[in-house]
């Protein structure tokens, strides 16, 4: 066992991992933190995507042990209450269907918008290329991070 | 699905990593995780000590050494994107490394994993087989240089000792030089079927130097030396590119696989080497 201190959402913790612990498993069994689902388990999907120290990763590609000493942010931590810019939008623009890949898809769309607050829709397209949808063909996701970036750039 | 279990050491200096590889000969270097991690998942590799890199802090980072670009093993393919060195002084890796994975892969995977991981399929071993660049390693013997060109010795595998760790690679200036990499895949975030980095240095008009490598065209990378030798020395107009693109795949010796034929990926090279280098002249 390895002892890790890591700070998810907000809230830090020590606990002692079995080296071979996934990230998001360690997330999920020992923080409760279940908004971040398993999808592919072949590091292909995104839907398990987080941010460490702000950036996106997936989550089921990296081991708990690599996030010792980082912060973690799920969806579960992207607001205090009130939805994020980047949820209200999925949610207005019904970006998402069965729902599976939401999660990762909004972590991944935080990320890309960090980098690149005005996207055009093709930037968006490539921006999400580490993220899979088999519901949507992607047209009202593309639309939701649009919306999502002009909210952001109106409120900075 | 879960790895097997393993030791996990986190050294702070390279010494202690040769320690750490040498204190178990089924030890496996941990640098970004994003090809190693799936390997484990899947259990195809199932090493007992992973020797995580990320505290060694001379490994991480860019500078520049007299005429050479000095890229840290640790550096991550995010940094490299975001470095104004880079861009400068190889811009030909900058290019390749934003088709890398994706956008989450390049926070995580390093420069130095992906070269020693040796994917055939890779973008950055031809890259630095276009670049001659020079792998500068550190083993329980001390430090030695491993050009490029012998750096990759098959699928999967490098001239790397189990117990030695590529620390950074040494990559010559190529400020000026016409580049392109041209990368063929069916869907975003796939491997390349074939990928092509091209290097093409132009004096008063005339090509002085070209250099091509191929990606996934044999079981590591391929300097197309007879398409080098068919455009240096001409003008390079779109005659002398595509005569000189037709010899792309001669050597090569190409996998057939679920993704293509072996003759397949012959005519996409030639394709693809005709398309990189009317970039990489500037025509």
């Amino acid at each position: 066992m390895t002892r890790i201190s890591v700070t998810v959402d907000g809230v830090e913790s020590t606990d002692e991992v079995e080296p071979r612990t996934l990230l998001v498993q360690y997330l999920r069994e020992a923080r409760g933190r279940t908004g971040t689902p398993v999808g592919c388990d072949t590091s292909n999907c995104g839907a398990c995507t987080v941010l460490v120290d702000g950036r996106a990763v997936k989550s089921c590609a990296l081991l708990a042990v690599q996030a010792d000493g980082r912060e973690v942010t799920t969806v579960q931590g992207l607001s205090n209450g009130a939805l994020h810019p980047v949820q209200r939008a999925f949610h207005e623009r019904h970006a998402l269907q069965c729902g599976y890949c939401t999660p990762g898809m909004i972590m991944a769309a935080v990320d890309l918008l960090r980098e690149t607050p005005d996207p055009t829709e093709q930037e968006v397209r490539e921006g999400l290329e580490g993220n899979l949808c088999r519901c949507t063909g992607y047209q009202n996701i593309v639309a939701a991070v649009r919306d999502a970036a002009a909210e952001l750039r109106g409120a900075s | 699905m879960i790895p097997v279990g393993f030791e996990y050491s986190r050294p702070s200096t390279v010494e202690e990593a040769v320690a750490a590889l040498a204190a178990d000969p089924d030890a496996k270097v941990l640098a970004g995780g994003q090809s190693l991690l799936p390997v484990l998942r899947l259990r195809l590799a199932a090493p007992t000590t992973l020797v995580d890199l990320r505290d060694v802090e001379s490994l991480h980072g860019v500078r520049v050494a007299g005429d050479d670009l000095v890229i840290g093993a640790m550096t991550t393919h995010d940094e490299i994107l975001h470095d104004a060195r880079v861009a400068e002084h190889a811009p030909l890796i900058a290019a390749a490394t934003a088709t890398v994975g994706d956008r989450q892969v390049r926070h995580l995977g390093t420069f130095g994993g992906s070269l020693s991981h040796a994917d055939p399929a890779g973008d950055l071993p031809a890259v630095a087989c276009a670049l001659d660049a020079t792998m500068v390693a550190v083993g329980p013997n001390g430090r030695r240089e491993i050009p490029a060109a012998d750096f990759f010795v098959d699928y999967l595998t490098t001239a790397l000792a189990p117990d030695e760790i590529l620390v950074e690679v040494r990559v010559p200036d190529t400020a000026g030089w016409g580049h392109r990499y041209e990368k063929f895949n069916r869907m975003a975030q796939a491997w390349s079927i074939v990928g092509v980095a091209a290097l093409v240095r132009r004096v008063d008009g005339g090509v002085t130097d070209t250099r091509v490598a191929l990606t996934n065209m044999g079981r590591r990378p391929v300097r197309a030396t007879a398409v080098e030798r068919a455009l240096t020395g001409t003008a390079g107009d779109a005659g002398a590119v595509t005569a000189a693109a037709g010899h792309a795949d001669e050597g090569a010796e190409p996998p057939s696989d679920v993704n293509g034929a072996a003759d397949y990926r012959a005519h996409l090279s030639r394709v693809l080497t005709r398309r990189a280098l009317t970039v990489a002249v500037g025509a």
